[in-house]
């Protein structure tokens, strides 16, 4: 027969700290604290030990010396002359370009797969299953590195696009003996994708608002006033929609506001734009006056490097079908409920999935969305492999072998990597408390 | 009213349904062009897939399959397009085992079914039938293949005799095969690695030191101070007592299998290394993190985050140039291991992170009673884990588990950047850097996708079909 006893009271005994569950933790939680603090300091001694053993010190006062590399891609300029702090802001512009283009991409791919993939039309969902089981288990870098050989395989030559004189010769004879270029530029004749880089069509001004230099990043007025003017196109426009969903709510008839709404979109900013005077520079070889091509490469236009177009789609079409699976897994998570009282109220499909399935589905969907930006952002590391200059490449490539400090190369770029996901994860987690159902 | 001449007094067949709503024609209405949207899709559909195969097919039927450089392929192509597969034919063995030495490929392969055999007990626990038909497929696929790699005659048959041996526990005491899973890491690092037969044993002495200290203090100690002084007994021996050890008995009787080194790896055979012994490795750390990131202890919980979050946040390309650029600053002057081991340490940390968060999820899914249930129970701890928790909580796990391996499988790809040669960036530069083979593009990458989308794609597909087996409840 068992008699309950109260928990001896008497004293504190040392045995206690073991047996008793009320103290062990803190004897646990002492031994740990011991063991890490011990293991750090083995590791700050061995630094200490090895720095001295090779002669080096922890300085990060490197970043200021000049950097002597060139970086093909800059989104704010840059010379060899510049600091490698100059070089790691760039590489970190250039993550952020890819990473950012890359999320908005395969969002895009990623949410029409996982809607199409749930489509009744066999045909197509079987297509986009294939797509997606192939793509995602296959490693991402290979799809990077082929899609670079790809683009710098493929592609002519940019020599292919000259006009020579024989050909120039022959325009004057009989069409059938005329002879061009082999190789031609795309999209009516605006961009010239060759196996050197893809030249792109330049936007230019002819009368520009000027700009400043704030601590060596320019500041461009144009651009400032057009985003300014688009921003402020799109408020006063959500203010009309709001204000006829009030007209709605309280008559039960709304106001017809597409017309209104495309207007306030495009006539402010297309003003603006007319205004400032765009103009688009073609990318073409400059020509003698028979129209000869001169010269090695393109002149004028953007010149957009073969490693970041390949980074970009091998991220977006892998990315993708992360998105892709978490879209359908969201949309199947919604009960066919709410789908059959949709068609109950006399919605349309399309307007049923837009209205009903969709914003419930995005609950669902957001979480797993953040992580693949995580990865996508993570992933653009893998850049490397096709010498894309961007964190890694600057910072922890040709500065860190240039100057040979290890250490604080690769803390420093552990720092902002980390940080970079800690800011990704904080903003849409902000949006995902704020798209989450309101529960009382 | 009554003069009704005539009434039917069986019912009548029913009539077909009209065409368009039976076979075919309705299948195709229905599921290719219910609408002007899906029609508009189909038609651009199979426009693109006729397209894709009219591009694609001649080259893939024309290939070359014989030749011994790319300019042989090109001759026997005779202007036309077709792939070069002659390069696979001739280089194969440098994708699937980098530069092992060529007689003696019968190691990895003899590993790699091992593999399987250490799996059984964790698949089929105690089911002699699976297990027996399991370890004799493999044995059987084995064989085959030292044949096809042209292994001698005395290794084939040491494999053969292995097997009948394996099959035949397998089929009389399945439990048993528990102890080749346990002895798996040592036997498979003696087989790859070579070397002194002694090293490896000596090394798991260590961890039977361990399991008898315990067990004979634990009666006067209690569990966790046994543990503590088996686990002091057990360094001791690893830290200063085996090497004598094992190089007296090494000088006794020196048995052991030509050295092979870190380097000579590669191809799929380093890809298998790190990412089997890196998942491996990483489950029981990434449980222990899980289960300290759930726990009460303010510091114990504030480590485990902060360890997860920070290995989560930074990309893997970092934690490898840690292992190739940092671990010589971290570790005392004058250590010095190779590179395939560092790269495993780390690898082996980053996986544990996210094996870590996975199991936490199914921690966190599992309903508030379960705990409940085992702290009523009297349960400590430990036995509450490792007999109502834990089990229920991988279960739940095994999705996210098999999907970080996968992934874990295709990230050992990024090892060609801290320069080891994996299939993809490693060995196909290597290949294609030959000058007979220089030009070829596309076939490399073929081959080594290939096998990975096979492996991936087949994991992925087992952990569904566990998912659905394991599945208890009614929904």
């Amino acid at each position: 027969m068992a008699i309950a006893v109260n928990a001896p009271k008497d004293g504190f005994r040392l045995s206690q700290l073991i047996n008793d569950t009320r103290y062990r933790s803190y004897t646990i939680q002492f031994v740990v604290l011991l063991m890490v603090v011990a293991f750090l300091l083995w590791l700050v001694d061995n630094t200490i030990a090895n720095l001295a053993a090779k002669d080096k010190d922890i300085n990060f006062g490197f970043l200021w010396a000049r950097a002597g590399y060139d970086i093909d891609q800059q989104l704010i300029p840059y010379t060899n002359d510049s600091t490698h702090f100059r070089a790691l802001l760039i590489g970190l512009l250039n993550t952020l370009a890819v990473a950012v283009l890359a999320c908005i991409a395969a969002t895009v791919l990623g949410v029409t797969v996982g809607i199409l993939r749930l489509s009744k039309n066999w045909l197509v969902a079987r297509l986009m299953t294939v797509y997606v089981e192939v793509f995602r288990n296959v490693p991402l870098l290979l799809w990077i590195v082929l899609t670079f050989t790809f683009f710098s395989e493929v592609p002519k030559e940019p020599k292919d696009f000259k006009v020579t004189a024989d050909m120039v010769a022959t325009w004057d004879g009989p069409v059938e003996d005329r002879l061009y270029p082999v190789a031609h530029k795309i999209f009516f004749d605006t961009v010239a994708l060759t196996n050197r880089g893809t030249n792109m069509p330049a936007p230019l001004l002819y009368r520009p608002l000027g700009g400043v230099e704030v601590g060596g990043i320019p500041i461009n007025f144009s651009t400032i006033a057009v985003i300014f003017v688009f921003g402020a196109s799109i408020w006063v426009n959500r203010r009309i929609r709001a204000d006829a969903k009030a007209v709605q709510e309280a008559t039960g008839v709304r106001p017809v506001t597409w017309w209104k709404s495309i207007a306030l979109i495009v006539v402010p900013t297309l003003a603006l734009l007319l205004a400032l005077g765009l103009h688009w520079e073609i990318p073409a070889f400059a020509a003698d006056e028979n129209g000869v091509s001169k010269g090695f490469n393109f002149q004028g236009g953007i010149n957009v490097a073969h490693s970041f177009t390949a980074l970009l789609i091998a991220l977006t079409i892998y990315s993708a079908t992360y998105i892709a699976e978490g879209v359908r897994a969201g949309i199947l998570a919604i009960s066919r409920g709410q789908t059959e009282a949709a068609y109950a109220l006399g919605m349309r499909p399309g307007r049923t999935t837009s209205l009903i399935v969709l914003p419930q589905a995005l609950r669902v969907i957001i979480p797993p969305l953040i992580s693949q930006y995580l990865n996508i952002t993570k992933n653009t590391t893998l850049g490397m492999a096709i010498s894309y200059l961007d964190l890694k490449g600057t910072l922890g490539g040709i500065t860190l072998n240039q100057t040979g400090r290890e250490l604080e190369c690769m803390l420093l770029m552990m720092l902002i990597y980390l940080m970079l996901s800690l800011a990704i994860s904080a903003v849409m987690n902000a949006y995902n408390t704020a798209m989450k159902l309101k529960e009382r | 009213m009554s003069d009704i001449s005539f009434v039917r007094a069986e019912m009548l067949p029913p009539s077909e349904p009209p065409i368009s709503e039976r076979g075919a024609v309705k299948w195709l209405h229905e599921n290719l062009f219910s609408g002007w949207l899906n029609s508009i899709l189909t038609v651009l559909a199979v426009v693109s897939v006729y397209y894709l195969i009219k591009g694609g097919s001649p080259w893939v039927i024309n290939g070359v399959w014989t030749g011994d450089s790319l300019s042989d392929c090109r001759e026997a192509l005779a202007g036309e397009s077709g792939a070069c597969w002659a390069i696979l034919v001739e280089r194969w063995n440098q994708f699937l085992f980098g530069f092992y030495p060529n007689t003696e490929y019968w190691r990895p392969t003899l590993t790699f079914a091992l593999l399987f055999v250490a799996l059984a007990p964790v698949l089929y626990y105690g089911l002699n039938r699976a297990n027996a038909i399991m370890v004799g497929i493999v044995g059987g696929v084995l064989v085959l293949s030292l044949i096809a790699l042209g292994t001698d005659v005395w290794h084939i048959l040491l494999s053969v005799l292995v097997f009948a041996a394996l099959t035949a526990v397998a089929w009389l005491a399945p439990k048993k095969l528990v102890y080749m899973s346990l002895a798996f890491p040592a036997l498979g690092f003696f087989i790859l690695w070579g070397g002194s037969v002694w090293g490896p044993i000596g090394a798991m002495a260590g961890l039977g030191i361990f399991a008898v200290v315990w067990r004979l203090t634990q009666r006067v100690l209690g569990d966790v101070v046994a543990g503590g002084v088996g686990l002091i007994v057990a360094v001791v021996w690893w830290l200063w007592l085996q090497t004598v050890v094992t190089t007296a008995l090494h000088g006794l009787i020196p048995i052991g299998l030509e050295a092979v080194d870190s380097d000579q790896f590669g191809g799929f055979l380093l890809s298998f290394v790190i990412g089997v012994t890196a998942i491996s490795a990483s489950l029981p750390i990434g449980i222990v993190l899980a289960l300290g990131r759930r726990s009460d202890m303010p510091l114990v919980k504030m480590l485990c985050v902060g360890f997860i979050e920070f290995v989560r946040g930074v990309p893997l390309i970092t934690m490898l140039f840690t292992a190739s650029l940092l671990l010589q600053y971290f570790l005392p002057p004058q250590t010095n291991f190779d590179l395939v081991l560092r790269v495993i340490i780390l690898v082996t940390l980053f996986s544990a992170a996210y094996i870590a968060e996975v199991v936490r999820g199914g921690l966190a899914a599992l309903p508030r009673g379960q705990y409940e249930a085992a702290d009523a129970l009297g349960l400590d701890y430990w036995q509450a884990q490792r007999l109502i928790t834990m089990p229920q909580a991988l279960k739940i796990s095994i999705p996210g588990i098999v999907s970080s391996f996968i992934g874990l499988f295709k990230d050992t790809t990024l090892v060609a950047l801290v320069g080891l040669a994996d299939p993809l960036q490693g060995i196909r530069k290597i290949v294609l850097a030959d000058i007979d083979w220089k030009g070829i593009f596309w076939e490399p990458f073929i081959f080594v996708g290939l096998i990975f989308f096979v492996v991936c794609f087949s994991m992925s597909r087992y952990s569904m079909y566990l998912e659905r087996k394991l599945k208890t409840d009614h929904h």
